[in-house]
């Protein structure tokens, strides 16, 4: 295929990657084995909250094939594993960082954490013989559910946390909130839980580390999405090694979902060991542990008050959050529910003052972190569902309330920090509109209604801040790290390029995508063109892929590179071409004297770089490589509608979904067929929350109970509909590709627009309040207590 | 997974003495039973693998009875035309049955044998009055089931085939659990040749049961609003997050309604 004037911008090119991924060839972490390898299994703890009198290994380390084992009292000099964004309470206090053992010392948080490293010759025998440490617990009652944590009387989790607060932030102008209220002719008020989540990527987490004595290197094979991240956090902040002799690979990754951004204890455990056991040591994890451990989503407890005047203009928004952190503060869980979520809160409304208070609590759980939207679902959710309830409230139709509301000037400064700098509310609702045939929603309802069933329609209007984030703006937020991206374009001497990328693909299509920017913009085949990530010994440095933001950033900085590569180039042809370098013209793959038909072609270009034997050595040096980081100015805001149609079976409680049309603005689009998966996808995971995902831990004991796939409902295929998905485009205004993001869309506009659906369905019978999931109990037992309170 | 001892036998008598001697597990598909190794939760000590017995497999009609063999795979069953003439019920429950992998590997017996509360088979085999047929003895549905995971079958008796007498009409409706898919209630309602109605239940309780409200409704009149005017008593059934027990118990009687509208 070759480039023409947009080249592949807009064409629906079959992934690169696939063909790797669909006939067994892909490079997991599993696959990577070593000569020599041990297996290390991780004995965690069976109770919630306990501390630890003793540990005694000495029967296990005589088991056969232990090569060694080890407790947190081995791990001396071994520092915590951090978090990366200070949040500073309203009293001017920092939130309260309690330590994150990689193994505990003296006590254990939550059911699943780290007890010991056993590493043996097979996982068999590691097993065998974590059975034989015998650890001295002193049971302590727990706490799992982050309102009850914040009660008087709690069971205290940390001492550096009095009564479990790890912070209490806030973000508007509470006076201005405050007067407005008081004015307000209707105020609309929910209680609202967030139901907690368990990623579930298809790949566990896994780690292959290494040491190499003969240079004093270490290796680190590890399921990440940002394994430059992943490399500094351990060397610098946790374990005191050289950056430079530690490489981080992460390799094909079978999903994310923001579950494998952090620094985990399993593999930061395993560098150390690495060294003292001098062998290379595999650790992949079984299902049950990725429930148990791997960082969960959400599990917000919210009251939300919406003021508006008699027309339904919103006046203010009051919403008070208690979020919970888990056990332990993961890598980014304390800005999830603050930065991440508050500051969606005007949503795609003019809403003139907002107040958001969050209290983020301790509890006796998996630590809880980000997940596919982070905070913008939860956002989403909170705002979307107080409007629906007021447009039922008011008696107005839920697009008209919306449209009454919308912002339609650009840019546009919300109450609550963020600048939009652009978009189009009404066409992206209009579209969903069309799609979900709304005008024959009557008729539909009542055919339902004569079999039976209860049929509901539910909008959600969401924004979201992606293309994380503005170096500086995060800074002043308190993020510890910058957030730009790097990238590297290397142009061979035959005109074939290779790009590195800071950005980490983990089943976004990068490879692909990326591509189709760099062969567009060098007028090249795109199979000439190779994308490389994820690996520390290759790409210059990257900050990793999270928050949709790849393409906006990581792509921005490709880009870069490769202006860079087209001046350098632009040089080199005015050599050539004996002309100035000022009349030389760039466009489809050659360099040409404008106003002339003389020209180079890229490839040409870029042998001269590398044979230089006619070249301007006095003035530019060979080669064409070149490197570009880059710091977004903004974020960037994709928006949309989503309006989902169900019916439910009040014999069973069972909600189908007959209709789910999603209409997104994602600003340009590389690569249609990539979109549209993409999308799809996180359709399904929030329709998975909104449906049958929910995280339980029992009240007393602190035990998992939905800690594998028998409990824990995750969507199947014939759970979801076929969906209708469209797009709108307004660019982004402040990336060089109008790209604004289109990840975690899915997840957070299907919820709130799913569970409006279902309060549309089940308000005739008397439902007024419901919360997440609508399984087929809750449903039923909800319509079951309206007709008894009736 | 512990370190086990594996056989694999050619005969029922060889099979039957092995466990007798190592006081071990039948390996009849593996589909609970290797799980549960897996996750260290069953420590079996010597397995013995049933595949290689020709006994134990195949599809017969014996008079007015299906006899399948107890090592038929559900994927066997749910595509054998033999079954899908006599009794096509038990083809479709055994196409309802886990996902394809499961089906490929699991069987008949061992479904039986394990009695897995929530399972299909026990309310098919109890509701139809099949035979269960062991190396020792004929074992009638009724007296084979005894509770959670319990059953009448001694340490070295192996089921060798299940009767199923062909019935008047019958239907399987099963509500899956959102997460597990596994019955949360399953009811399997059949009138037999003489006329007389069985209704048993999996799911819902510690292990299938027969309804004696339902079979009473249903022996006055046939029909889905007879099965669903039942108020099934929720007292002894099963209280976990999918189902309180009286959500259960409405389901009982939903879908005692809906497999009899498909029994026709």
């Amino acid at each position: 295929m070759g480039a023409n004037e947009t080249g592949y911008i807009g064409q629906s090119l079959r992934r690169k990657e696939d063909a790797r991924f669909l006939t067994g060839a892909g490079q997991y972490t599993d696959d990577v084995t070593m000569a020599h390898q041990t297996h290390a299994f991780f004995l965690r703890s069976p109770h919630a909250h306990a501390k630890i009198r003793g540990i005694d290994t000495a029967k296990a380390k005589k088991a056969p094939g232990v090569v060694a084992i080890y407790t947190g009292a081995d791990l001396e000099g071994v520092n915590g594993l951090p978090c990366g964004w200070l949040i500073t309470s309203v009293d001017g206090t920092p939130m309260k960082e309690p330590p994150h053992h990689v193994l505990a010392k003296d006590k254990v948080c939550y059911v699943g954490d780290h007890v010991a490293l056993i590493i043996a010759e097979t996982l068999d025998q590691a097993k065998d013989a974590s059975e034989l440490i015998v650890v001295d617990y002193d049971v302590l009652k727990a706490v799992v559910n982050c309102a009850d944590a914040l009660k008087p009387g709690a069971p205290q989790i940390h001492d550096l946390a009095p009564g479990n607060q790890c912070y209490k932030w806030a973000i508007g102008d509470k006076a201005a909130v405050d007067a407005a209220f008081a004015k307000a002719a209707h105020v609309t008020q929910l209680d609202i839980v967030n139901n907690r989540l368990v990623p579930n990527a298809i790949e566990p987490r896994a780690a292959v580390a290494s040491y190499a004595r003969a240079d004093e290197s270490y290796t680190l094979y590890v399921t990440s999405q940002n394994p430059h991240v992943e490399r500094l956090l351990m060397t610098a902040f946790v374990l005191g090694l050289p950056e430079h002799k530690v490489r981080v690979i992460a390799p094909d990754v079978g999903g994310g979902f923001g579950s494998k951004i952090y620094l985990y204890a399993e593999e930061t455990a395993m560098v150390w060991a690495s060294k003292r056991v001098n062998r290379p040591i595999k650790w992949v994890a079984e299902r049950s542990e990725s429930f148990l451990s791997d960082a969960h989503g959400r599990d917000h407890v919210t009251h939300v008050e919406l003021a508006m005047d008699k027309d339904g203009k919103f006046l203010a928004m009051r919403v008070d959050t208690i979020a919970a952190m888990g056990a332990y503060l993961s890598t980014f869980a304390s800005c999830i529910p603050t930065i991440l979520y508050a500051t969606l809160l005007a949503g795609q409304y003019t809403t003139p003052a907002i107040y958001c208070e969050v209290t983020a609590a301790f509890t006796n759980t998996a630590p809880v972190d980000a997940y596919r939207g982070a905070g913008r679902p939860e956002a989403t959710y909170v705002v979307e569902r107080v409007v629906h309830q007021a447009a039922v409230e008011m008696g107005i139709p839920q697009d008209e309330l919306r449209r009454r509301n919308f912002i339609r000037t650009f840019p546009y400064q919300t109450p609550v920090a963020l600048l939009y700098d652009t978009g189009g509310y009404d066409a992206t609702l209009d579209e969903a509109m069309k799609m979900a045939d709304v005008n024959g929603y009557p008729a539909r309802k009542a055919d339902a209604a004569k079999r039976g069933k209860l049929r509901g329609i539910g909008y959600a209007s969401y924004i979201e801040a992606c293309g994380i984030a503005p170096s500086n703006i995060a800074g002043a937020l308190g993020a510890r790290a910058g957030l730009f991206e790097a990238g590297e374009v290397r142009v061979h001497p035959t005109g074939s390029v290779t790009v590195f990328t800071g950005s980490h693909s983990h089943g976004q299509g990068h490879e692909t995508t990326f591509a189709q920017v760099v062969a567009t913009r060098l007028g090249i085949p795109v199979e000439n063109v190779d994308i490389v990530h994820g690996d520390t010994g290759r790409v210059l440095f990257g900050m990793g892929t999270y928050g949709s933001r790849s393409l906006a950033v990581g792509g921005t900085a490709i880009v870069k590179a490769l202006d860079k590569i087209v001046a350098k180039g632009k040089k080199i042809a005015a050599h050539l071409l004996e002309a100035a370098e000022a009349d030389i013209e760039f466009k489809d793959g050659k360099f040409s004297v404008a106003g002339t038909d003389r020209s180079k072609t890229f490839g040409e270009v870029a042998l001269t770089a590398y044979v230089p034997h006619n070249y301007p050595l006095d003035k530019l040096e060979p080669g064409l490589n070149e490197t570009a980081f880059y710091d977004p100015t903004n974020f960037t805001f994709p928006a949309g509608t989503h309006i989902c149609e169900i019916e439910i079976d009040p014999d069973t409680g069972v909600t189908r979904i007959v209709n789910f049309s999603a209409c997104d603005d994602f600003g340009n689009i590389i690569n249609p067929m990539i979109v549209e998966g993409q999308v799809h996808g996180g359709l399904c995971q929030g329709i998975g929350q909104a449906l049958l995902e929910n995280c339980v831990y029992d009240k007393e004991s602190g035990q998992l109970l939905t800690g594998s796939l028998m409990d824990y409902a995750l969507p199947r295929a014939d759970d979801v509909p076929s969906f209708k998905v469209s797009t709108k485009v307004t660019p982004c205004t402040h990336n060089p590709l109008g790209a604004k993001g289109c990840g975690e869309a899915g997840a957070i506009g299907a919820p709130a627009a799913l569970m409006n659906a279902v309060l549309d369905a089940l308000a005739p019978v008397g439902v007024k309040h419901f919360d997440m999931p609508a399984s087929p109990h809750r449903v039923w037992r909800a319509i079951q207590s309206a007709q008894a309170n009736a | 997974m512990y370190t086990i001892e594996y056989q694999k036998p050619k005969s029922v008598a060889d099979a039957a003495s092995l466990l007798a001697k190592s006081g071990g597990k039948a390996l009849a598909g593996g589909q609970s039973l290797v799980a549960a190794m897996k996750l260290r939760l069953a420590q079996p000590g010597t397995l013995v693998d049933l595949g290689a017995i020709p006994d134990l497999k195949g599809i017969r009609k014996e008079g007015d009875a299906l006899s399948i063999g107890a090592m038929t795979r559900h994927a066997e069953i749910a595509a054998s035309t033999e079954v899908k003439r006599a009794i096509p019920v038990l083809a479709s429950l055994a196409e309802g049955i886990g996902d394809r992998q499961v089906r490929n590997m699991g069987t008949l017996g061992g479904s039986l044998a394990n009695n897995d509360p929530a399972a299909d088979w026990p309310a098919a085999v109890l509701a139809l009055n099949a035979t269960v047929i062991t190396n020792k003895r004929k074992i009638a549905a009724g007296d084979f089931f005894k509770g959670m995971y319990e059953t009448a079958l001694g340490a070295d008796e192996i089921i060798v085939a299940v009767s199923f007498p062909a019935p008047k009409r019958c239907a399987y409706a099963k509500f899956p659990n959102p997460a597990s898919r596994f019955a949360l209630v399953g009811v399997f309602v059949a009138q037999l040749a003489d006329g007389s109605v069985r209704v048993a239940v999996t799911g819902a309780a510690s292990s299938v049961f027969r309804s004696a409200p339902l079979e009473a409704a249903l022996a006055k009149s046939f029909t889905a609003d007879a099965a669903k005017g039942v108020k099934v008593d929720a007292a002894a059934l099963n209280n976990d997050l999918h189902g309180s027990p009286a959500y259960r118990a409405h389901l009982i009687a939903v879908m005692a309604a809906r497999a009899v509208g498909a029994a026709g």
